[in-house]
């Protein structure tokens, strides 16, 4: 490949990027306020009312506990709504045939709309840890381990949104996903308590939740406790990562959803 | 000289079993305003499909510039500009942000694509609303910004769906003007579309294609030409002395004021006037009853049937075998 192709490559990402984040920006109300007031619900419902009841969690206060794990809660659902509602908004309105009939190789659309994805992930991310100094002191272990577990969870999650918006011919096929598995999958992957406190046969059961060593390696991060070892969630997410990218890059090429 | 297209042998088959191209053969030459003319499910949009590499091709090549669309597609996409039937843009954007992402796509830098944004937003009439969401133009203004995405990044084979399909007859005008002058300029133009006067008007070359098979391809003077007889509406100044009967052109009274005239190929103009005048018929205006190519493409595409059936400026329709799929 040419310096001048990677050039355009390069220019065409960017466009790709700052054309998502314009969109997510431009309607904040409907996706950066959302997600930020819910949190604050839990922190003051879970954390706050519920948690001065159940006393510490690991050794930590309840509300430190659950603070990475909302925050991850955050991050993964924006970045998998904000790939998954644009994605399919623009097969809908058709305005993906601006890039099917430009020079841009799948792989650079995917990357586009994944890191517009990030983008909206980390915004949220940040704006719920902003709110969250409300209610529990800012607290960081290890901040490498959280900034590439946040990075490594959103782009997953932007990649899952993706294909789902690549099968989606209608808009509750961009709902089913996120409410009837993402949503189950977060609240079950340990971000409101530990995998210790379940039967052991459970604990084999939620060991299948790839959100479980997310939510655990950005909580050793954040509070130096977790439930796995950190290499292993860092090359869980790493190997779904690979698939997601593979499986998303296989349909676009065969044109899947978005070519007759 | 490289052709702007070359279509071998191409077939689409949609996985209902519609037959939509049944291997059609096409060449446009570079710097050619070229039309392609079929009725609604005939295969334009197809064929434009398969050339912009929005729709998977079943058998054929296509090349652009010598460019393989199986071997080059990025060459490919690079020399096209694609201007389609439907509106295909974010509603929910500023124009100008439209025109300057599109640029971006082919790797052109922020700010030359700002510049290129300017010339042919203020060239179409738009560079006015460049901060407006596209959801607040008229129909007419989404069809120019449409044209000024397709131009961006400059390519050498402009494709026109039906540009100027919706679109009241003074921007029509104004488009065609512009259309012409990018094609002086020498881009090659492709331009469907279902008004055929606007195609008689524009296009050296023409192609018609019918049930997936191109059944005409030829320069736009000699397909006028196959036009046996063009009918001549004739208004009068002041009624007719008398009609004569032995005239070598066959002359009908209409009504006190209007004749009809039939001119058969190789007569001419001159010989009617040559008759008026010796029957002292005082013409005020003339005018053809029918568009002449409007004539051929019915005679073509639906034999048995009068011109009367076709409905000039009826686009916007949708070909829906095509979008099936």
């Amino acid at each position: 490949m040419s310096d001048s192709h990677l050039r355009d490559y390069w220019t065409a990402f960017r466009t790709i990027v700052s054309k998502e984040v314009l969109r997510f920006a431009r309607i904040w109300v409907q996706t950066v306020l959302p997600p930020v007031i819910t949190t604050a619900l839990y922190f003051i419902i879970f954390g706050g009312l519920i948690g001065e009841r159940i006393g510490e969690m690991e050794g930590y206060r309840y509300m430190d506990f659950i603070v990475p794990g909302l925050i991850m809660l955050a991050v993964i659902t924006n970045s998998y709504a904000n790939v998954v509602s644009s994605f399919f908004g623009s097969k809908f309105q058709r305005h993906i045939e601006e890039l099917l009939v430009s020079p841009i190789p799948n792989s650079v659309i995917i990357l586009g709309f994944v890191f517009g994805g990030v983008a909206r992930g980390l915004a949220v991310g940040v704006a719920v840890l902003l709110v969250s100094l409300f209610f529990s002191p800012l607290s960081i272990h290890n901040p490498g381990v959280m900034l590439i577990i946040v990075l490594m969870t959103s782009i997953l999650f932007a990649l899952a949104g993706l294909i789902n918006g690549v099968f989606a011919r209608t808009f509750d096929d961009i709902a089913i996903v996120p409410t009837f598995i993402l949503t189950p999958l977060t609240y079950l992957g340990g971000v409101f308590y530990s995998i210790s406190l379940l039967p052991e046969f459970w604990q084999g059961v939620s060991m299948l939740n790839p959100i479980l060593y997310m939510v655990d390696a950005f909580r050793y991060g954040s509070l130096g406790h977790s439930d796995f070892p950190i290499a292993m969630s860092f090359a869980i997410i790493a190997g779904f990562i690979a698939v997601m990218y593979g499986v998303a890059l296989v349909l676009l090429n065969r044109g899947v959803g978005i070519r007759s | 000289m490289t052709p702007a297209l070359e279509i071998r042998g191409l077939k689409k088959t949609y996985k209902n079993g519609f037959e939509a191209l049944k291997g059609i053969d096409l060449e446009v030459a570079p710097g050619s305003f070229f039309a392609l003319l079929g009725p609604n499910g005939a295969g334009k949009s197809t064929t434009i499909g398969i050339i912009t590499s929005l729709i998977n091709k079943t058998a054929g090549t296509v090349k652009v510039f010598g460019h393989d669309v199986d071997t080059d597609l990025q060459a490919v996409k690079r020399s096209i500009g694609l201007v389609p039937q439907e509106f295909n843009f974010n509603n929910f954007e500023p124009i100008g942000e439209i025109v300057v992402n599109q640029a971006g796509y082919y790797g052109i830098p922020r700010r030359e694509a700002w510049k290129r944004c300017e010339h042919y937003l203020k060239e179409l009439g738009l560079w006015e609303k460049r901060k407006d969401m596209a959801r607040t133009l008229s129909g007419g203004m989404k069809r120019r910004l449409m044209i000024a995405r397709a131009l961006v990044h400059e390519p050498r084979l402009l494709i026109l769906d039906e540009p100027t399909a919706g679109v009241d007859i003074e921007l029509r005008r104004s488009m065609w003007d512009f259309l012409t002058r990018i094609n002086t300029d020498g881009r090659s133009i492709i331009l469907t579309t279902h008004y055929l006067e606007e195609a008689e008007t524009l296009c050296r070359n023409i192609a018609i294609i019918d049930d997936g098979a191109i059944i005409e391809n030829t320069t736009m003077k000699q397909l006028l030409a196959k036009l046996e007889t063009e009918t001549m509406v004739l208004d009068l100044s002041e009624p007719p002395p008398g009609i004569p009967l032995d005239s070598p052109i066959a002359l009908r009274q209409v009504d006190e004021m209007t004749l009809e005239a039939d001119i058969r190929s190789g007569q001419h103009l001159n010989d009617l006037f040559r008759v008026l005048d010796q029957a002292g018929i005082r013409v005020q205006s003339m005018r053809n009853k029918a568009n002449r190519l409007e004539e051929l493409f019915i005679r073509m595409t639906r034999p048995g049937q009068s011109p009367s059936h076709l409905t000039p400026g009826a686009s916007g329709t949708t070909e829906q075998p095509e979008n099936q799929a």
